[in-house]
């Protein structure tokens, strides 16, 4: 008995000094994966174009803010986070930073003093970054962003996520081996597709959306060898959807309109919305030609059942005779009874009355103009707050250099009520050979409740 | 004491169609440039969003997109000896207000002149000789060619976006298309929109008489396109709401559709709403003009503001009064012919035949702003002026553009306007007629032109421009014309009774029926500074660094609608400032 206490005892002791470590002790800082030279210098222009691909603006530039003068705020699921000022601002922001505090901070997820940032901050991804991306990034915030003066309020959240200390147990779960090496050898032998690689895994971090949440909330996988990276996610209460599966955008898209989807914001069957509206306005649209080919070329590669065929499934809508006639000569039991207009149901009344107009009978619209509606992953995606949020408040194309409008569908939210919504969002997931379930009035009541910023 | 503003490089007065233009080739090459726009900034959602847009009320009657009179408008009188009186309530023409100007409420009726339209007095000089020219019709050249605009017709028609069927590809003349036409260099960047059933019976009509019917050019989409400046236009629907309102469908080519975000996106380009140019300054030597002088709403004062290159590109009629307020150009006398600014304001002779079919239904609220088949026989290249005894064409069209139950419930002649008969007809008719109309051109006259009013003044203290127009005998002649044409098809398509509506002998100008927004005159073109105010250029022949757009330029009405014509100009202009006058300023003639 008194052996087992005293067994008991120092287990105790050894778990709480191994506590007081876990928070006392600070962490060990990653050291450099490549030794460059002392006065190694950036190339022109790439940290501006590192910032970018990283898409740091998305999250530390408030809606109509000073760039990354940070206090945006991020909705988790533990709570709100507010986005720190990363500006050379040497009171509020990281003017006082080293280049190591700079590094750790991408690499481990620490600040200056040692305090973990909470894994918003994408830094499971970052932490993967080449040295010269680090330098060249660290050189563009220190000389070229301009210091703005901006105390950020200090993020609450509640017991035990403010515990800062259970982040450092989160991490030695979740990081891997900081740089980067593509992990399979079909990718690591192709140029382009290590580049592809390192864009989607690292400084896109695509995976912090669109891969699912562990048991943990870590990302579910960081390459394509894992089974789960890039198989679909979801952010507020919108999906993110799959890039992976045989029905997905670059399994059935062409390698020119995934191109398009990603630089511009739109292609030939979709058009971007909530976050990835962000992520093209502040980051993708500045993709080099070169960085787009091989994005889309890694994306295509990495498919679950194999790469994406050359011919694309989904094809390019072209109408020698203009659009109407393609309407007259579709012939799916959807379009030909919303044609026919006969004893229709009140979804396909709702849809005639305030969505025909653009998105027409065939449901497939406009290339680039109006996007198409069968299959399309907003309408038929597990989670409805997308489809149900674009109903009611819209959503606007973001004016990108190869397409400058702010193409807008007007928000319903005025016109239709939540019974309306959901009759009409059901009907949208069963049309045109959609095989998605109901919507409920009760869903669409608490959308309407959180018009987000992407309404506006 | 005006405020003064930093210099820009550029100021643009009005952007609509024309302002959109010239800021967005100058902004491209690189000049700081700054447009003032006097009424409210207005974008495709909100301003034209599903619904509300759709309010016939609001939009077609009570003229939401439109100048309000209170804040600008004109006197309009007759004759020499008439007093002018201001036109209080629109009604005849609709100036447009805004942000995207009139492009924004237009049909899209999109049209290139005719070759001969270039060079109207030496045309009819040389193929009918000097003496059909009437007594009193001051019809002048354009003093640019048809050929020479043509690299810019279609450089307008790649950016709005036109749907149509090419007639004349490079002098060959291709089959379903306008064979009178002049020639082209390229196909419509779109293929034509389908037609609606009254059209169909039309050009069915037509070709049986051996006419050429087709497509009417259209700035309404029939496919999803991206034009030069990777703006775009979605397929238009033809929910019959075009003319009076914005398109809820990004289909209706408009600066808003086809120029503006692309432009918005250039750091060196800004603009301000609710800003009119009361002035433009003239430097001491009159060489140039120094900038404007607008009006800031938000800040209630006015403002000075410098630039080194000034582009006047509002609505015709403002073009001709911020010239004559601002003393730039010799007013028109019509005393003595003498002056220029002013001089030949011209207007649109349009007239139309309707149709009733007990046994047809048209369903007329499918329908779009330039929908429909057109013949080009009667136009100006096709008629012998000396036989006929006029001078003028037109074109002549079917095909609805809406059925809006306010403004489009023709019924028969002899209807009462309300009560129980009237319901009764709407009930029977509504629907079962169809109307072809022509749309002719209006010449120049001695008499018809544009100085400042004796006694009325705008909000600003201004004297407000005075029109004095009539119709005249030769228009009249010509229209009749078209009315014997256009009843020949029609009778020949056996309908139950047939309508007409022109002008007629005697036909006074009435500003209360809309007729046409088509002002043009006033600020003209042409090879002589003494009878004209701009060079071919459109530049002012007295101010060099002051160009002037619009239909303003126009030495006299062409058959078609302006638009496609003064968009063809902005970018033969611009050309011109971009390739020759920015790097030596000058006078380009």
């Amino acid at each position: 008995m008194k052996t087992l206490f005293r067994i008991v005892a120092v287990l105790v002791v050894i778990g709480l000094a191994a506590l007081a470590a876990i928070i006392f002790v600070p962490v060990q800082r990653t050291e450099p994966t490549e030794k460059l030279a002392a006065d190694w210098k950036a190339p022109e222009g790439l940290g501006k174009y590192d910032a970018r691909m990283a898409d740091c603006a998305a999250c530390h530039t408030e809606p109509g803010g000073k760039p990354f003068a940070g206090g945006r705020t991020i909705e988790s699921p533990m709570g709100d986070i507010y986005t720190p000022n990363i500006t050379p601002d040497k009171e509020t922001g990281i003017g006082t930073w080293s280049l190591a505090d700079f590094r750790a901070a991408l690499v481990d997820g620490v600040d200056d003093e040692g305090h973990h940032l909470y894994p918003a901050m994408p830094y499971e991804n970052y932490r993967h970054m080449s040295e010269t991306d680090i330098r060249a990034m660290y050189d563009y915030f220190m000389h070229d962003v301009e210091p703005v003066k901006n105390e950020v309020a200090q993020t609450k959240l509640p017991f035990p996520f403010n515990q800062r200390w259970g982040i450092r147990l989160w991490n030695w779960v979740t990081l891997g081996k900081p740089g980067f090496k593509p992990a399979s050898e079909k990718i690591a032998g192709d140029e382009q597709l290590s580049r592809g690689a390192y864009l989607v895994q690292v400084l896109g971090h695509c995976g912090s959306c669109h891969s699912p949440r562990n048991a943990v909330m870590a990302q579910d996988g960081s390459n394509e060898t894992d089974a789960k990276f890039l198989t679909g996610g979801a952010i507020g209460g919108w999906s993110a959807p799959d890039l992976r599966g045989p029905k997905s955008a670059p399994q059935q898209w062409s390698a020119d309109e995934l191109k398009m989807y990603l630089t511009a914001g739109r292609n030939a069957h979709s058009a971007v919305a909530g976050e990835m509206k962000l992520a093209v306005e502040e980051s993708l649209q500045y993709m080099s030609e070169k960085d787009a080919d091989a994005m889309v070329a890694y994306l295509r590669a990495i498919g679950t059942d194999g790469p994406a065929p050359a011919e694309a499934p989904a094809k390019r809508d072209q109408n020698p005779a203009g659009t109407v006639a393609r309407i007259d000569a579709a012939d799916d039991a959807t379009t030909v009874k919303l044609k026919k207009a006969v004893d229709l149901t009140e979804g396909e009344r709702l849809y005639i009355d305030n969505c025909g107009a653009c998105h027409f009978a065939d449901g497939r619209g406009a290339p680039e103009v109006f996007p198409s509606l069968p299959g399309n992953a907003a309408v038929v995606a597990k989670e409805t707050g997308g489809l149900i949020h674009t109903i009611l408040y819209g959503a606007e194309m973001p004016s990108t250099s190869k397409r400058p409008m702010k193409l807008r569908m007007p928000g319903f939210a005025p016109r239709l009520s939540d019974d309306d919504v959901a009759k009409l969002a059901t009907f949208l997931r069963g049309a045109w050979g959609n095989e998605a379930g109901p919507v409920t009035a009760a869903e669409v009541a608490k959308e309407r409740k959180t018009p987000t910023e992407a309404s506006h | 004491m005006a405020r003064q503003d930093p210099k820009k490089d550029v100021v643009v007065i009005g952007l609509g169609w024309t302002g959109s233009i010239m800021s967005m080739e100058l902004a491209q090459e690189g000049l700081e440039v700054l447009a003032l726009e006097r009424g409210d900034d207005r974008n495709t959602v909100p301003d034209f969003q599903y619904p509300n847009i759709i309010d016939e009320l609001k939009y077609g009657i009570r003229y939401e997109l439109m100048q309000k009179p209170r804040k600008s408008t004109l006197t309009i009188r007759h004759g020499l000896d008439d007093t002018a009186l201001p036109y209080r309530h629109l009604g005849s023409f609709l100036p447009g207000d805004g942000v995207g100007g009139a492009g924004a409420h237009w049909n899209g009726q999109n049209w290139r002149p005719q070759e001969p339209e270039y060079r109207l007095r030496s045309y009819v000089e040389e193929t009918f000789g000097a003496d059909i020219i009437p007594e009193g019709m001051t019809i002048q050249d354009w003093g640019v060619t048809y050929e020479e605009l043509e690299p810019y017709f279609d450089q307008f028609e790649k950016v709005a976006g036109i749907s149509g069927k090419a007639g004349n590809l490079n002098g060959e003349i291709i089959e379903g298309g306008n064979p009178f036409e002049a020639p082209r260099s390229s196909e419509y960047p779109m293929p034509p929109l389908p037609h609606t059933y009254d059209a169909d019976l039309f050009s069915k009509a037509a070709k049986a008489k051996g006419l050429h019917p087709f497509p009417r050019p259209s700035a309404n989409a029939s496919e999803a396109y991206t034009n030069p400046y990777g703006m775009q236009l979605g397929p238009c629907n033809f929910c019959g709401f075009c003319e009076r309102f914005g398109c809820l469908n990004y289909s209706k080519s408009s600066p808003q559709v086809c120029i503006l975000d692309a432009l918005k996106r250039k750091p060196n380009f800004s603009y301000k709403t609710n800003s009119e140019v009361l002035k433009i300054e003239k430097a001491d030597d009159g060489k140039t003009v120094t900038g404007v002088t607008y009006f800031d709403e938000k800040a209630n004062e006015e403002v000075f503001q410098p630039a080194d290159l000034v582009l006047l590109c509002a609505y015709s009629l403002h073009n001709v009064h911020l010239l004559l307020l601002s003393g730039i150009g010799q007013p028109y006398d019509p005393a003595t012919g003498e002056g220029v600014v002013g001089k030949n304001y011209a207007y649109q002779m349009t007239g139309g035949t309707r149709l009733y079919f007990k046994d047809k239904q048209f369903n007329p609220f499918i329908g779009t702003g330039s929908n429909g088949i057109s013949i080009d026989d009667y136009s100006i290249s096709q008629i012998d002026f000396a036989k006929e005894g006029f001078i003028g064409g037109s074109y002549i069209t079917a095909g609805q553009t809406n059925g809006r139950p306010i403004q489009s419930m023709p019924l028969p002649p002899g209807t009462p306007k309300w009560g129980k008969a009237w319901k009764e007809a709407a009930g029977e008719w509504y629907g079962r007629s169809m109307a072809i109309g022509s749309h002719g051109s209006n010449m120049s006259y001695r008499d018809c032109y544009l100085d400042l009013d004796p006694t009325y003044t705008d909000r600003h203290g201004r004297p407000l421009m005075r029109m004095t127009f009539n119709w005249k005998q030769n228009d009249i002649r010509m229209t009749q014309f078209m009315k014997a044409r256009i009843e020949e098809i029609a009778q020949s398509m056996n309908p139950d009774m047939i309508a007409s509506g022109y002008k007629k002998e005697g036909s006074q100008y009435d500003v209360r029926p809309y007729q046409s927004t088509h002002n043009v005159g006033g600020a003209i073109m042409g090879a002589e500074r003494k009878t004209s105010v701009l060079n071919k250029y459109l530049q002012h022949w007295d101010c060099h660094n002051l160009f002037v757009m619009g239909a303003s330029a126009y030495p006299q009405n062409i058959q078609y609608n302006p638009t496609g014509a003064l968009g063809g100009l902005a970018y033969w202009s611009a050309a011109a400032i971009r390739k020759d006058y920015l790097a030596n300023p000058r006078p380009l003639v």
